[in-house]
């Protein structure tokens, strides 16, 4: 089943246009990767069909139900319990180690203290770094936090699963780690990814690309449709 | 190009026939081209006749196939020297990408060039998806993730190429036609 659902999606920073109708269906399990170049339009997208910011005009749907026209309130409480998200620098509370990291999300929906230290520290396994679990963000590498904010966006086992640029500041060979267990979990769990990226080898790892330009869908990939003019001008 | 190395290279690790090169070549490298049998053996003619490789076995009464090949001497040190030397770095720029679109500016427009950068685009990006979903298989193995890796590399570039160029086209289509 379709879970989200957006239709001419228009948004705009003051003057600045940063979609100008955008529709698109995001499945049931099912890692769709937007790709664009830089400015055109992909974290503002993100933001909209996580229910982080609201659109201009068009409508978001979650599972059959308008949620853009929702409150705040009711916004974040489906962002807490149905989505997760995952940023490029993984946004580790500094504080806290990497298991009292992971359980947040966890503690936030209600969760006792011990059954929330358990999940995070199997997610922290799942994710190869059980090792980092009593350590703080600040001892451990790029690629170790990004797998915990990983775990962190994985442990309530959201239904979808928002990630803008997840290995845009690990090398090569960390980013595809990240990403092949990213993609592996999320498959087990049948969670819907939308992976924002502006590389291709990225994207690839997705079931379908949607490729912006300036605030509109470009083209879509995956060999079935007539391409529009790409980069015609 | 390296075909000759690599059957030295194979028969370093042993006496082989030429069938067993062939069959030793396409599992150690089952992302190439398979070797056609008429390769191997033009190819172990031409080391044998430089001295590099040796023959065994009943060659002439039994046929190609009956021969075994071993590595000389000479064959050893051949093999170690272009184990020991470096390639040269892209010393000429010509991929047939490059040249159709060079081809399509002189003989077409900038239409026919773009829409042939974008269906490019598009098979490329096709068999990256191909390549990205054979190494994250659980079943592959380190062969596969490191042959496909060096394939994801060079789609990866020609991509950026290929989006870097269908912005660069018309600019190019007018010096070319100036
Ligand atoms: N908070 C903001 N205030 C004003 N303008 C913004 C804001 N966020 C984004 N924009 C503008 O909206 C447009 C789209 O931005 P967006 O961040 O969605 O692009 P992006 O594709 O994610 O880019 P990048 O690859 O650089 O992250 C850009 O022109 C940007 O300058
Ligand atoms: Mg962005």
């Amino acid at each position: 089943m379709t879970q989200l659902q957006a239709r001419g999606l228009v948004k705009s920073y003051g003057p600045t246009p940063a979609l100008r109708g955008i529709t698109v269906d995001i499945g049931e399990g099912e890692i769709v990767a937007v790709t664009a170049p830089s400015g055109c339009g992909k974290s503002t997208l993100l933001h909209c069909l996580a229910g982080i910011l609201r659109p201009d005009a068009g409508e978001v749907s979650w599972r059959g139900h308008r949620l853009d026209t929702w409150s705040e309130a009711a916004r974040s409480r489906l962002r807490r319990t149905e989505f997760g998200v995952l940023f490029q620098f993984g946004q580790l509370v500094a504080e806290l180690t990497a298991a009292e990291n992971v359980a947040l999300p966890l503690l936030l929906a209600g969760t006792g203290r011990r059954a929330a230290r358990t999940a995070a520290l199997t997610w922290l396994d799942r994710l190869g770094v059980a090792d980092c679990a009593d350590v703080r963000p600040g001892e451990m590498s790029g690629g170790q936090q990004q797998r915990c904010a990983t775990a962190r966006a994985l442990v309530t086992e959201p239904r979808v699963l928002f990630a803008d640029e997840p290995t845009g500041a690990l090398d090569t060979l960390a980013g595809e780690q990240v990403l092949t267990q990213l993609v592996r979990l999320a498959r087990e769990q049948h969670t819907s990814v939308v992976l924002v990226t502006h590389e291709p080898r990225i994207a690839a790892y997705a079931d379908r690309e949607v490729v912006l330009r300036d605030g509109v869908i470009d083209h879509t990939g995956l060999g079935l449709d007539a391409p529009l003019a790409g980069g015609s001008r | 190009m390296s075909t000759p190395h690599l059957l030295l290279g194979l028969l370093a690790t042993g006496t082989m026939h030429g069938y067993e090169l062939k069959r030793a070549h396409d599992s150690r490298l089952p992302q190439a081209r398979p070797l056609a049998f008429g390769q191997v053996y033009a190819t172990l003619g031409r080391l044998q006749r430089d001295g590099l490789v040796a023959s065994t076995g009943p060659e002439r009464l039994a046929g190609p196939d009956r021969t075994a090949y071993t590595l000389t001497e000479q064959g050893r040190a051949t093999l170690d020297q272009w184990l020991s030397s470096v390639e040269p770095p892209m010393p000429y720029v010509n991929s047939p990408l490059f040249t159709k679109v060079v081809v399509a500016l002189l003989v077409a427009d900038v239409d026919r060039a773009r829409a042939y950068l974008v269906a490019q685009r598009r098979a490329h990006t096709e068999r990256l998806r191909e390549l990205t979903a054979l190494k994250t298989a659980p079943s592959a193995t380190v062969d596969d993730v490191v042959a496909a890796d060096y394939a994801i590399a060079h789609l990866d570039a020609d991509l950026r190429w290929l989006h870097t160029t269908l912005d660069r086209v018309a600019d190019w289509h007018r010096e070319v036609h100036s």
